[in-house]
């Protein structure tokens, strides 16, 4: 790290642990991301994990479908292993991909949205992170012990007790989720923090990105409903290893109790899995559409109703356990009303949609699909919301049919939106436009043709977590057609994959703002410097940074502003909301940006605790008794004696004894993650500080976001038409940009330098990859934009895409 | 909000949007959080109050006065809780010191009885896997015993870190924060102790 006008220090404090483990004072190389705690690499982090079990759970899926692509098939897999492959893939799918993924984006994109430097609690978050990968190890790692859980995702009692469930398979399943649990409530504990005490300057409650207020409800959501989970998975896990009465029936236990404990959690999961792809896909809707989101407060609010309401339907869920007439019909009541706040933010989405210019761009793609699919979802959800439909339906592949479209066609959908739309800010390159069509319309039809046939499967009869089916009840067309479509899908994420993993390597540049967004993560070279923003960003309104690039649409966009003076005319504080406290996080001074150093304490941290984990699945059930046999008898062991059952063979052993030799690894794995946390709180915050030697620069890097003086007066829009003209696609831009640069030099005089300097500090970041944007025609780009659009007004014969959807 | 705390902090960085520090925000939604933890736990209690079909039952073994003593003792630490922040606020380290390790000895006083009354009952034949009650009680009442037991650990570490300048009037924030927590303990046991032992005596 060199460069013309920066450099770093090593800051001072060294601690004890740093003459045994050394840390680095930068992070670089494999050990940089094993300790690393900015939000951005474990953001990259939180991806590919959860990318990498997306192939894994979606392997099981195929597998699925080819032992159903016809009736009464036998030769493929067992029926045991059928039951692990459809438990594995819902859990899976449901706790190590689309939550995580959606966890990638809080990490990345959430603090960036609200002009913070990193989340509240960095090193929290890296042992949230290590917590989900090991967790997620834990779980999978049974399938190597041919102990995969096959009791179903939602691991009734009690076929999950150890009569019905005995070996491993049911305790990998109890302690895996437990360690995902704790890895969820503290991310959300870190995000919910961030937001609410970590915004920049200006940026009130109203002025948050929705996305970023769909990961405040959603952080919510999981720290007041995985409680109840991880409590029915301790009163399971206490049944199965201690033999406590919990579940257990003859002992007067209620086994309906774990389904109420585990859907008081599990509907909540529903809106936890569905928000954070819901606010993705509002962002992305009004940068697609040139125009801002409709009923801004409307999203927010319907977002908050949503996820109160979550806690208020679990029992639809449990409608064929015979509740009563009563609960039956409140709860029936209560989920059709959660329809009218969802119904409030697909309405709001095609306001957006109305009289836009739309640009079908990929992301807007999986947005539209977003829309139309979960609007299925829904109407499905709606009939089984009415109790007589559900008892009908429920078991059945309506059902599997009805959650597929909403986790599917909805999270997963919007999450390929937002990977789609947020790749180059993480990269700097964006994912190809032509595969991304091609990938679009493959999973579209693919999904539509895999899960739509299963409606009318379901309504004539078909059961949910069948192994086979009968050739006379004439289901076997219907599911080849299912099958087909999944192996479409099957092609598109492997286009997908290959499509992502050439990008990353060797993609286009995009170049500073691709998309012409709205909100401020767009405003700060891509990828990000490791400090994200070298000056705090004050905030004037909602989608500020569009605002600062075009400060004359802020008239006829109705956000709320007093209509008569534009904030962005000047950048002093005074247009701030009065209760905004201004307050500076690092803003950089004398002492330059202080960068915190790499922990190791984390990972360790969440490795005790896996390996406690694997002491409890394993619970003294080979080794130790082996261990005590070989003592007595010399090499010569007569006969392998497992620990708990040395009573059972003669031997007596005291109880706390047989305790400690069941749990010692429980133990020793426990205490070292305390061990762990330990060190960590006493760890210095070591790091280094950035100096930017040019402060004259430095100072004026300010203004990056401040638009360049207009000259000549601004051309009044017609106030009939709010819609903001279209952007040109890349090629086009380039070229305006290098005329509009020759046109008009004394314009963008100080916007070009105040980037410039910029530059250079990506330049130092992030190494060679910046060498080549200095290249691109990037410097100015934003006031060139603002040119180039101008001169579009005129003409807008150049974009392709949109002038299909030209309204006028 | 920002000059209410402010004189209390030692990193400025550490004051966020609204004026507090992070980690008291942190503090406060971690309890969010463990309140529904007790709840869920609770709820399985008296969802099986009642239910189970082996001995011994609560009103053979339950000794009120024994039980209202330790919950006295643990609700007199709350109040030692609150003179040790005082203190500590107003910079007097000497007598942080003695309500600091004052309210960890009360919260061992309260875990001593807790201890005997677990080997009483087990001895009267209420074990973890003998009965519903028994199952429900110890886990409820075992998973309090676990939190009082984390905060006594942490007031020892306050009070031995305010021998080598960790804890000084302008980190009253790290006692702050685990008062909330030690409050929070208290207040759950008050909710415990008369959802499982006053219930007993009232319906």
């Amino acid at each position: 790290m060199s460069s013309t006008n920066m450099h770093i220090e090593p800051a001072p404090e060294k601690g004890f642990f740093d003459s045994i483990l050394p840390r680095q004072v930068e992070p670089s190389g494999v050990i940089g991301w094993l300790t690393t705690i900015d939000h951005k690499r474990i953001g990259v982090l939180y991806l590919i994990t959860a990318l990498w079990w997306f192939l894994v759970g979606g392997l099981e899926a195929m597998m699925i479908r080819w032992q159903l692509h016809k009736p009464e098939y036998q030769d493929f897999i067992s029926a045991e292993t059928y039951n692990a492959l459809f438990t594995m893939h819902g859990t899976t799918m449901i706790f190590l991909v689309i939550m995580p993924l959606a966890v990638a984006f809080f990490n990345y994109i959430m603090p960036l949205q609200i002009g913070a430097r990193d989340v509240a609690f960095p090193r929290l978050n890296a042992f949230s992170y290590w917590m989900f990968f090991f967790g997620s190890v834990l779980i999978n790692v049974s399938w190597l012990f041919g102990e995969a859980p096959n009791m179903t995702w939602v691991g009734y009692s009690p076929l999950t007790n150890s009569t019905y469930t005995p070996g491993m398979s049911g305790d990998f399943w109890v302690v895996g989720l437990q360690i995902l649990g704790v890895s969820s409530i503290v991310g959300a504990l870190n995000f919910i923090t961030t937001i609410i005490n970590m915004r920049a300057p200006g940026m009130s409650f109203m002025r948050l990105p929705v996305f970023t207020w769909m990961t405040l409800i959603t952080a919510l959501l999981v720290i007041l409903a995985f409680p109840a989970i991880t409590i029915c998975l301790v009163e399971l896990m206490f049944d199965r290893l201690f033999h406590t009465n919990f579940f257990e029936a003859s002992a007067g236990g209620l086994p309906i109790l774990w389904q109420h404990l585990f859907w008081v959690f599990g509907h909540p999961e529903v809106y936890i899995l569905i928000l954070p792809p819901m606010g993705m896909v509002s962002e992305i809707l009004p940068v697609f559409s040139r125009k801002p989101l409709f009923g801004y407060p409307l999203i927010v609010g319907s977002g908050a109703a949503i996820g109160f309401m979550g806690f208020t339907v679990w029992t639809h869920h449990m409608f064929t356990s015979g509740l009563g007439n009563i609960a039956t019909a409140a709860f029936a009541l209560t989920t059709m009303a959660i329809a009218v706040p969802t119904g409030v933010k697909i309405f709001n989405w095609i306001g957006t949609l109305y009289r836009g210019q739309l640009i079908m761009a990929t992301p807007m793609l999986f947005a539209l699909g977003f829309i139309y699919q979960f609007m299925m979802g829904g109407f499905s959800g709606l009939m089984h919301a009415n109790a007589v439909h559900d008892l009908q339906q429920h078991d059945s592949y309506f059902v599997v049919a009805h959650f597929h479209y909403v986790l599917i066609g909805g999270a997963l959908f919007g999450t390929f939106a937002g990977i789609y739309y947020w790749f180059p800010a993480v990269t700097g390159r964006k994912l190809d436009e032509a595969k991304g069509k091609f990938v679009f319309w493959f999973l579209f039809i693919g999904f539509n043709g895999a899960f739509f046939p299963m409606h009318w499967l379901g309504l004539n009869g078909m059961p949910r977590r069948i192994y086979t089916y009968s050739a006379r009840n004439d289901w076997g067309d219907l599911n080849f057609v299912v099958t087909c479509g999944a192996a479409l899908m099957a092609v598109a994420v492997i286009i997908f994959f290959f499509d992502l993993f050439k990008t990353a390597a060797t993609g286009k540049l995009a170049g500073r703002d691709p998309w012409d967004a709205r909100t401020l993560e767009w405003s700060i070279p891509n990828p990000p410097p490791v400090y994200n923003f070298k000056e705090t960003p004050h905030v004037h309104s909602l989608d500020d940074w569009w605002y600062t690039k075009y400060p004359d649409t802020l008239h006829h966009d109705d956000i709320g502003l007093d209509a008569t003076e534009s904030p962005y005319e000047d950048d002093d504080a005074s247009h701030m909301h009065p209760s905004d406290h201004v307050v500076d996080h690092g803003h950089h001074d004398e002492h330059g940006i202080h960068m915190p150093g790499g922990s190791w304490f984390p990972m360790f941290a969440a490795f005790g605790f896996f390996v406690g984990g694997m002491g409890l699945v394993f619970n003294g059930q080979f080794l130790y008794g082996d261990v005590i046999e070989i003592v007595k008898n010399g090499a010569n062991v007569s006969e392998w004696v497992r620990y708990d059952q040395m009573a059972t063979h003669g031997y007596e052993v005291p109880y706390l004894q047989t305790l400690f030799w069941r749990f010692w690894i429980a133990i020793a794995g426990g205490l070292f993650g305390v061990f762990s946390i330990f060190c960590w709180s006493m760890e210095p915050i070591g790091g280094y500080n950035i100096h930017f030697d040019d402060e004259d620069d430095g100072v004026k890097a300010k203004d990056t976001k401040t638009p360049p003086v207009q000259t000549a007066p601004v051309e009044p829009a017609p106030i009939t038409d709010p819609v903001v003209p279209v952007k040109a696609d890349d090629k086009t831009e380039v070229v305006k940009v290098e005329e509009a640069e020759a046109e008009k030099p004394k314009k963008k005089k100080k916007k070009k330098k105040s980037t410039k300097s910029d530059d250079k500090v990506e330049t130092v970041t992030v190494g060679e990859v910046e060498e080549k944007v200095l290249d691109t025609p990037e410097p100015g780009e934003a006031a060139a934009k603002l040119d180039a659009e101008k001169e579009e007004e005129s003409d807008d014969t150049n974009d392709d895409d949109s002038d299909k959807k030209e309204e006028k | 909000m920002a000059s209410q705390a402010g004189h209390l902090i030692e990193n400025p960085h550490e004051i966020g949007t609204t004026g507090l520090p992070h980690r008291k925000i942190l503090m406060w939604l971690f309890l969010a959080s463990d309140c529904m933890f007790f709840g869920a736990l609770i709820s399985t209690y008296l969802i099986y109050r009642g239910r189970s079909v082996a001995g011994p039952t609560p009103e053979e073994i339950f000794d009120i006065p024994l039980t209202s003593t330790s919950s006295f003792v643990l609700l007199m630490s709350s109040y030692l809780m609150v003179l040790a922040l005082a203190a500590i606020e107003r910079g007097d380290l000497g007598k942080f010191r003695l309500y600091c390790l004052g309210t960890a000895f009360f919260g061992s006083i309260f875990l001593g009885f807790q201890v005997y009354e677990f080997s009483h009952f087990y001895h009267a034949g209420l074990t973890l896997q003998g009965s519903l009650f028994g199952s429900s009680f110890f886990v409820l009442t075992g998973t309090h015993g676990c939190h009082v037991a984390i905060g006594v650990l942490w007031l020892l570490a306050l009070f031995f870190y305010s021998f080598t300048g960790g804890v000084t009037q302008k980190r009253a924030l790290d006692t702050e924060i685990a008062g909330l927590y030690w409050h929070f303990v208290d207040i759950v046991w008050i909710v415990i102790f008369v959802a499982v032992y006053l219930l007993e005596y009232i319906i």
